[in-house]
């Protein structure tokens, strides 16, 4: 097969991937664009596999059946709920296999038949130009570092993301020194590629780069938590984009270029998308704490006497009077399972005239898009799935607001408390509806560790208890009325 | 040198293509444009098989093989199954 053709039918997969994409510009044509996308990788594979290179198949049939087995597993068990540990996984798995081809190129070209690892710390005699001459060799090396740098990081960044999010780890812990900590491990990392590209026999420097890499990726990771997460797991998206594209540049080949940079960018768009939404920078996510609470707010002296609590039946008899009830998830739903049981109240209400939306927040979850997902399991039409911005204007007219599992989201201090570390963040303004309900299993703080001033307002009733219990007492009591 | 150039230029213009494409995608679609992302990183395959079906290096690098076509074929099915799964899920009224 010659090589033009092959890079032409490259091309072909590449066009279907930017397509596959341009699908999931809509709903309506997302599905068709996943299976395009889907046929461009059909495609490069089995072209791939036709190269008179590939003569033993022992390894790869074994690989894509143990992946295969593995792949189809995750992708047909996991739940909904679960999907950002998922995401996490499969990000950690394109760092993984990145990292694994460019330490194989390297090593293939070194040669060594090593039998203990003492054999690979053997220097070997290599010609000049045994990565390419001249600029080419050294553009080789620069490309087989970063993708190590970089596969690496993202491997074991995505595994204590995955662990955090599963639960696992519950602690966030650092280096000391915090960013310190991990800058010197970046700069022992750069160290040793540097290293590897001025003397590329000694293998010992790559395996320093890869240890290195590999524990800087545990510890940019493990400060981080709970609801930071959407940052870093589009972060680490990004990452194992630009490894692949940057193993493109390892092996000249042009499809995993194409492909490498578009998840390189759409990874970063959601990353900051995210932080927009959480009116943090970057930096501040992956190295920061919260800003420093400014005044610390008691949260008694918030509370104190103005909660008013109510039952589900009570709430049920108020959204029986309603026009119109906008339903506003958080992580909590998540954690309740709720969805299903949100989905069956907004029925019941519609089936009385109530005109029902959704709120949803940006960073609303775990992940990008998350509630979307959960809710579209429920069978919740996504044109009832409303983002910020549309949603706020219209809580004027909104006679109840359900809050459900979400928090800080909906903090009014954002937006009135000059100081306060979250103020700025763009929130959903519920307070401006006429009347708010929360279902929360108590007074406690959410991720910023801040009181809500919301749940105090005289236009709020607090309905403590597990989400999904809740919900569905509300749907009882407002069938029966 | 002239290759590396193009394929540069490549990876430029791809990133700027990206851009205008994901921008576009609307934030309830951001789900599975992750999960679908991932499943097209996995191309990565393309470069594991040449590494894994090679006869004539050092073991090592078939091990090496085996583990980038395992990750990355569990990228490419896993990435693509679930996409498909969530996405089927979202429907109009």
């Amino acid at each position: 097969m010659s090589s033009s053709i092959v890079n032409l039918v490259y091309l072909f997969a590449g066009v279907l991937f930017i397509l596959g994409i341009k699908g999931l510009t809509k709903p309506a044509t997302a599905v068709r664009g996943n299976m395009l996308s889907a046929t461009g990788m059909l495609i490069a594979v089995v072209i791939t596999l036709l190269n008179s290179e590939i003569v033993n198949f022992t390894y790869i049939i074994a690989g894509v059946l143990f992946g295969g087995v593995v792949g189809a597993f995750m992708a047909l068990r996991i739940q909904m709920t679960s999907m950002p540990q998922m995401v996490a996984l499969l990000n950690g798995f394109g760092g993984g296999a990145s990292l694994t081809i460019a330490s194989a190129e390297y090593f293939s070209v070194l040669n060594i038949d090593a039998h203990t690892f003492a054999d690979l710390l053997q220097p070997v005699a290599l010609g000049a130009d045994a990565f390419g001459t001249g600029a080419e060799g050294q553009v080789t090396l620069v490309s087989i570092g970063l993708t190590i740098l970089i596969g690496a990081v993202t491997l074991t960044g995505s595994l204590v993301a995955f662990a955090k999010l599963q639960g696992l780890v519950k602690k966030n812990f650092g280096l000391p020194g915090g960013p310190i900590g991990n800058g010197l491990l970046l700069i022992g990392g750069l160290v040793a590629l540097g290293c590897m590209i001025a003397n590329p026999s000694q293998a010992v420097t790559v395996l320093a780069l890869i240890a290195l890499a590999l524990l800087l990726g545990l510890f940019l990771v493990l400060p981080i938590g709970g609801a930071d997460m959407p940052v870093v797991i589009a972060l680490l998206n990004s990452y194992s984009g630009l490894a692949a594209a940057l193993a493109g540049f390892i092996l000249g080949n042009t499809v995993l270029i194409v492909a490498g940079s578009l998840v390189g960018t759409s990874g970063l768009i959601l990353t900051k998308i995210m932080c927009v939404a959480m009116n943090r920078s970057l930096g501040n996510v992956l190295f920061g704490k919260m800003a420093a609470a400014g005044e610390a707010v008691d949260a008694d002296e918030i509370y104190a006497g103005k909660v008013t609590s109510a039952q589900p039946d009570e709430v049920a008899m108020m959204l029986e009077v309603a026009k119109r009830v906008v339903i506003v998830p958080g992580y909590g739903m998540a954690m309740a399972q709720a969805q299903h049981a949100v989905r069956e109240l907004a029925d019941s209400m519609e089936s009385k005239g109530i005109e029902v939306e959704y709120g949803i927040h940006p960073v609303a979850g775990r992940m990008p898009g998350h509630m979307n997902v959960l809710l579209a399991e429920a069978e919740v039409p996504y044109d009832n799935l409303v983002e910020m911005d549309r949603i706020n204007p219209t809580f004027e007219d909104t006679d109840v607001v359900i809050v459900i599992g979400a928090n800080d989201v909906t903090n009014p201090m954002a937006r009135d408390a000059e100081g306060s570390p979250i103020y700025g963040m763009p929130i959903l303004n519920v307070d401006k509806a006429k009347n708010v309900v929360v279902i929360k299993r108590s007074l406690s703080p959410g991720f910023a560790g801040l009181p809500n001033p919301l749940f105090a307002m005289d236009h709020t009733l607090m309905v403590y208890g597990d989400g999904k219990k809740a919900v569905l007492e509300m749907t009882t009591a407002l069938n029966q009325s | 040198m002239e290759i590396l150039i193009l394929l540069l230029a490549l990876f430029v213009l791809s990133l700027f293509l990206g851009v205008e494409l994901i921008v576009k995608v609307p934030p309830t679609l951001h789900t599975p444009l992750m999960s679908g992302t991932n499943a097209v990183s996995g191309i990565t395959l393309v470069g594991a098989l040449l590494a894994a079906g090679s006869d004539t290096s050092p073991m090592l690098v078939n091990v090496l093989g085996f583990l980038a076509v395992t990750f990355a074929t569990i990228n490419v099915i896993g990435g693509y199954l679930v996409t498909n799964r969530m996405l089927s899920m979202f429907k109009r009224k």
